[in-house]
């Protein structure tokens, strides 16, 4: 492993280990992501997915570890979730979180890079210029034409890509997205990998996926966890053929 | 106040006496005869050696004499040189026999006159001669009352009794007795006192405190140095008994709150529900036994004092099942929202309360103590009573029956499950439907019988449970929720941190200082001590 | 929507401007009603009814200000009565020490209940007091304050739900008990009572119940307002963010306990500043007004008249109100409990939207209908009453 004075990532986790009650959700995990990069993590269930992203994001603190982001600059391990997400930290949860009782638009309002201060949106007018982000934002997951539909009423599909959106629109450093096509039809799995390859020229991404088929569609180096630590790492055929990999999948 | 209470034991003990010398003694001229004469002078100075006299005579009628005597009952004739005991049902007995009065009675009879300091010499010539009583329980409360007056006349009775004595218990007792009155004589020598301050010190309570602060200025000074050393002694002593106390009332609290907590744990803990009428099921426990008392004191009064056996069961079926009618109709269609289920079973309390406010009028309603858990005993030097104990060894009973039903049953494996992670639990073919109306069922039904207990030291009202639903609410957050040893841990250490702010602080500020710690310590550990962690917790 | 149209149309939608008429029409007509329409009339209000109806909206005042962290954040405080009762406390002092030498024991410094208590002097909390602005800004900073620490604490560790609605129900019950003590300060178990002017104004007079029961319209007109600009701004479509999705809120870089604590500490104050005119014209405050059990009633004020509409938390309070002004006073009183207790379960289970949730989302459902049947355009956003 770098070290994290010297290292050049974007995200550095170095022996990560979360426990609940005796059961260790991670343990020693420990895996970098560069500036630009588009990483997929796979792994069965209770590999510690979720827990990862829990903790990048600060809504769980380690037991022991480092999390360093950019550059090894920022120690993710003191910070809240509030101030992570101000850093340039995005999130889209595995079940899709919108703001069911605000329209389309409002949500992305909310989503956009601004100032979250009580004053700032006491204060808040819209502008022209955000107008026309939002518009952008809107154009590029396909949803303008439900901009004041309320975001309760909208498809499961329509949810992710709608939380996607605000993930873009808060313009985050590094977007970390959970199961993103779960529940979606193929041809939707396909246009959001599209959106994420898209996403992907301008962010560093990390997804979290279940589906190998949509992986495979992204072509993008692959980090297999098992029992909250790193079991694989290389591109989706080398990580699919290593025999531990398909241990643990198949039960062998 | 001290010298009513001496005068009513006295009369006890005295009455007591005039039971027991039934038998007829007979007559012979003796200090007995020659000290009653002392009662037909009508003067103060003669009756005052005459009871003297009386109680050194040793005769068992001087009892029965002296107790006429305090009834104004003891009567004499001038002319004859004769005294009568007149007995409450206007009988005359000659007071030299206790034979009936021979011939009419004399037309000059009148009652021996006393005053003040009469009566006072009366007491402890009762006293004394109770020393000697058969019963030793009689004897020991007559030494307890001359430690109390340390009336220096009865010295040689009690040394008298002290020599007879054979009971341990009552010869400590006269061995205070006389220490208490040697130390305050003026004419007992230094070493005499010194010895003395050493058995009063053994005894170490508020009274022989309040004997050691009451002596005169000028004592010698080894023996005010003895005396300063006791003193310290007696208040360390005391000290330690003061800590002891407010444990165990600490304790009773705690067990207290924990019967009342422990029901609204396990639905908060399962079912994520705060039910505000839980104290309104202990209201209901409660007048459950109150029903059953009144039936049986009606029917079988002769089963008194197993009333209690049948209202806990009954106790725990009617909560129980008033628990599974709520939860059905009104609960069940709410899960989800918990805010509004606490609206909901607030307004439920509300008829609850109405309703037995109807049933049963608003006053407070009667429920007696069985024989069993009335009185105390003293334990070292705390008072320890019975309804207490029982409530403490009750609740201890209730909590390990209910870990014992949550680990070994199969409702309670259920139930843990449900706990840990509804989703899964409902994964794993666990009908959580049911699980919850039977959790809300065992929940309420431990609350009614909470109510049985305390039916026995709490007035029974419509307003009962309000008392206690807030105390429970902290018990519930400050243990955490989904395991019975936080409850457990948090009812006792509120109960008891509440009984040992109280000498300083006093009932109502203790209370308060427990609220605000209790509200800062949610700050700290927003689940309480005792929370369960993981990613389904906290979704 | 957030865009587009100017703000004021945002504030007062067709809602707000009704109840703003309806609001001034009730407080110029009460007062005319009473002053100038002759006391045989018909149409005549007693000036009982003018404080009666004045207590109401102070009662509204509360309401409004408990739907505006339920409603609009899902705090739901079953403790706001302490708040209400802290400004009427502030309030009542001052008209202590305007009592003077007209008490009892005529002591020009000390409320009688001092004198009675053999008190020397005056305790420090209650010097300057004989100043209405000192007294009208501790209406508003005492209980403003005690919002904040408590709300720091609380919002900080992430208190929520039911567990943040039972501290504050501890909360109340612990200064409940604190103000029923006579050495507090605050005349014990009695209160404050007696009062005889404010102002130099006669308490009991007709003009001055009128003019308190003006002002108190105007203040809940002037708190509706701010109530309006607040969850009509972006900041209010913070806080339902916040009500429905904590965590995502969180993540989106808002700072969550920022916001609870601005408008909780808001709140706090609206509730001071009912409990301040609640006192003069109700002629009293004592402890009671601490207890749990009026906080939960004024929430299920909130709950029937319908939350997150702020209307809905001003009628329901006038609903309830008369209810049990109406039923209490008559040979149903025995049953008022009852009636009060299937409000709240029927309320939450059949109703859990209150009467103006009720009649928007009726409302809504049906220019949806009519919008699909005409060219499918999007419906209209509607207040709901998810948790």
């Amino acid at each position: 492993m770098v070290d994290r004075q010297t290292t050049s990532a974007l995200l550095y986790l170095d022996g990560i280990s979360v426990s609940f009650d005796g059961f260790r959700a991670l343990n020693e995990l420990s895996f970098i992501v560069e500036p630009g990069e588009m990483r997929a993590i796979i792994g069965p269930n209770g590999a510690g997915k979720t827990t990862m992203m829990d903790v990048i994001t600060g809504k769980t603190r380690p037991d022991s570890g480092d999390v360093y982001f950019q550059e090894g600059t920022v120690d993710l391990s003191k910070l809240d979730e509030t101030e992570i997400a101000e850093l340039g930290i995005g999130r889209k949860f595995q079940k899709p979180t919108v703001f069911e009782m605000h329209t389309v638009e409002d949500n992305l309002q909310l989503a956009l890079k601004n100032d979250r201060g009580v004053r700032a949106t006491l204060l808040w007018r819209s502008s022209a210029d955000q107008e026309r982000r939002i518009d952008a934002l809107l154009d590029r997951v396909r949803l303008k034409p439900l901009r004041s539909r309320v975001a309760g009423s909208l498809s499961h599909g329509q949810k992710q890509w709608l939380e996607i959106a605000m993930l873009l629109a808060q313009d985050p450093k590094l977007l970390l997205v959970d199961e993103p096509v779960a529940g979606m039809t193929d041809v939707e799995t396909m246009q959001t990998a599209e959106l994420l390859k898209e996403i992907n020229r301008h962010h560093t991404v990390v997804v979290v996926e279940h589906d190998m088929a949509f992986v495979r569609e992204l072509g993008v180096k692959v980090t297999c966890l098992h029992e909250g630590s790193v079991l694989a790492e290389g591109s989706i055929d080398d990580v699919s053929t290593d025999e531990r990999v398909v241990e643990v999948y198949l039960g062998r | 106040m001290r010298a009513l209470y001496d005068r009513i034991t006295a009369l006890v003990f005295a009455l007591g006496l005039l039971i027991a010398v039934a038998v007829p003694v007979p007559s012979a001229a003796g200090p007995y005869e020659d000290a009653l004469a002392g009662f037909t002078t009508d003067d103060f100075a003669d009756t005052f050696d005459a009871i003297d006299a009386v109680v050194a005579s040793g005769n068992p009628l001087a009892t029965p004499v002296l107790e006429a005597l305090q009834d104004s009952r003891l009567q004499f004739s001038a002319a004859e040189k004769k005294v009568f005991i007149k007995t409450k049902d206007a009988a005359l007995l000659d007071a030299a026999t206790g034979q009936p009065a021979a011939g009419p009675p004399p037309a000059d009879l009148e009652n021996v006159r006393l005053n003040n300091r009469l009566r006072g010499a009366l007491n402890g010539a009762i006293g004394a001669l109770t020393l000697m009583a058969p019963d030793p329980a009689r004897r020991l409360s007559a030494a307890q009352s001359v430690f109390r007056t340390r009336d220096a006349t009865v010295l040689p009775a009690v040394e008298k009794a002290l020599e007879a004595e054979t009971n341990a218990r009552v010869k400590k007792a006269l061995n205070e007795a006389r220490a208490a009155i040697i130390v305050l004589a003026e004419d007992s020598s230094a070493d005499d006192k010194i010895a003395a301050i050493a058995v009063i010190r053994e005894r170490s309570d508020q009274e022989s405190l309040a004997l050691m602060a009451g002596l005169p200025a000028n004592l010698a000074p080894e023996v005010r140095a003895a005396a300063t050393d006791a003193v310290a002694k007696i208040q360390s002593n005391l000290a330690i008994w003061r800590t002891v106390q407010n444990f165990w009332y600490g304790l009773s609290l705690g067990s207290v709150l924990l019967l009342a907590a422990i029901g609204l744990a396990i639905t908060f803990g399962v079912m994520g529900v705060i039910n505000m009428a839980h104290g309104e099921m202990v209201m209901l426990g409660a007048y459950t036994t109150y029903v059953v008392q009144e039936f049986i004191r009606t029917r079988f009064p002769e089963l008194f004092d197993y009333s209690l056996a049948f209202a806990l069961p009954l106790a725990f079926m009617f909560a129980g099942a008033v628990g599974i009618l709520i939860e059905r109709t009104v609960i069940r269609y709410l899960y989800g929202r918990p805010l509004e289920t606490l609206l909901a079973t607030w307004g439920i309390s509300l008829v609850l309360m109405q309703a037995v406010r109807a049933v049963f009028g608003p006053t407070n309603k009667e429920v007696g103590n069985p024989s069993w858990m009335s009185g105390a005993f003293d334990l070292g030097g705390i008072l320890i009573t019975y309804n207490r104990m029982w409530i403490i060894i009750f609740t201890g009973i209730v909590f390990v029956a209910l870990l014992a039903m949550l680990r070994y049953t199969r409702l309670g494996l259920e139930m843990r499950a449900v706990t840990q992670n509804r989703q899964m639990a409902a994964a794993v073919g666990i009908r959580t439907a049911r699980i919850d109306a039977l959790t809300f069922g065992l929940g309420s039904g431990i609350a009614g019988i909470a109510g049985v207990a305390l039916s026995q030291i709490d007035n029974v009202s419509p307003n009962l449970g309000q008392g206690y639903i807030i105390d429970s609410f902290m018990v519930v957050v400050f243990g955490g929720v989904g395991n019975l040893w936080g409850t457990l841990v948090g009812a006792l250490t509120l109960g008891i941190a509440n009984k040992f702010l109280e000498p300083f602080a006093g009932a109502v500020l203790a209370k308060i200082a427990i609220l605000v710690f209790i509200i800062l310590f949610i700050q700290k550990r927003p689940r309480g001590m005792f929370a369960l962690k993981g990613r389904a917790i906290e979704a | 929507m957030l865009t587009s149209r100017h703000p004021l149309i945002h504030l007062l939608d067709r809602g707000a401007v009704l109840f703003l008429v309806l609001l001034g029409a009730f407080a110029i007509a009460i007062p005319v009603l009473n002053l100038l329409v002759p006391a045989e009339s018909g149409f005549h209000v007693s000036t009982y009814l003018v404080s009666l109806f004045g207590k109401y909206v102070c009662y509204g005042l509360l309401a409004l200000s408990i739907d505006l962290i339920w409603g609009y954040v899902g705090i739901l405080s079953l403790g706001h009565g302490a708040f209400f009762a802290l400004g009427g406390y502030a309030m009542g002092m001052y008209l202590m020490r305007q009592i003077g030498t007209r008490g009892v024991y005529a002591d020009p410094i000390l409320p009688d209940f001092m004198v009675f208590l053999n008190w020397k002097e005056l305790p420090f909390f209650w010097y300057f007091f004989d100043h209405f602005a000192y007294a009208a800004l501790m209406v508003l900073l005492v209980p403003g304050l005690l919002a904040f620490v408590f709300g720091w604490f609380a919002f900080r560790s992430r208190v929520t739900g039911v567990y943040l609605s039972i501290i504050t129900q501890a909360l109340t019950y612990a200064l409940l008990l604190a103000f029923f003590r006579n050495d507090f300060g605050f005349g014990g178990n009695n209160g404050l009572t007696d009062f005889k002017d404010i102002l130099g104004f006669n308490v009991q007079s007709e003009a001055t119940r009128n003019s308190l029961f003006f002002i108190s319209c105007l203040m809940l007109a002037i708190c509706f307002l701010i109530c309006r600009a607040i969850v009509t701004s972006k900041f209010g479509k913070v806080l339902v963010a916040i009500r429905d999705a904590e965590s995502r809120t969180r993540f989106l870089g808002y700072r969550v306990e920022a916001y609870k604590l601005f408008v909780f500490t808001l709140s706090a104050c609206m509730a001071g500043i009912a409990g301040a005119l609640y006192v003069p014209q109700v002629g009293i405050i004592n402890p009671g007004e601490f207890a749990p059990a009026n906080s939960i009633e004024a929430v299920i004020w909130v709950a029937v008249g319908g939350r997150g509409t702020l209307t809905g938390a001003v009628l329901g309070a006038f609903v309830v109100n008369y209810a049990k002004t109406y039923f209490t006073s008559g040979f149903l009183a025995e049953y008022w409990l009852f009636m009060l207790g299937a409000l709240f379960i029927g309320t939450t289970l059949f109703m859990p939207r209150g009467i103006i949730g009720t009649y928007n989302h009726w409302r809504a459902n049906r220019a949806e209908r009519k919008d699909a049947e005409r060219d499918g355009a999007p419906p209209l956003a509607s207040p709901s009453a998810a948790e």
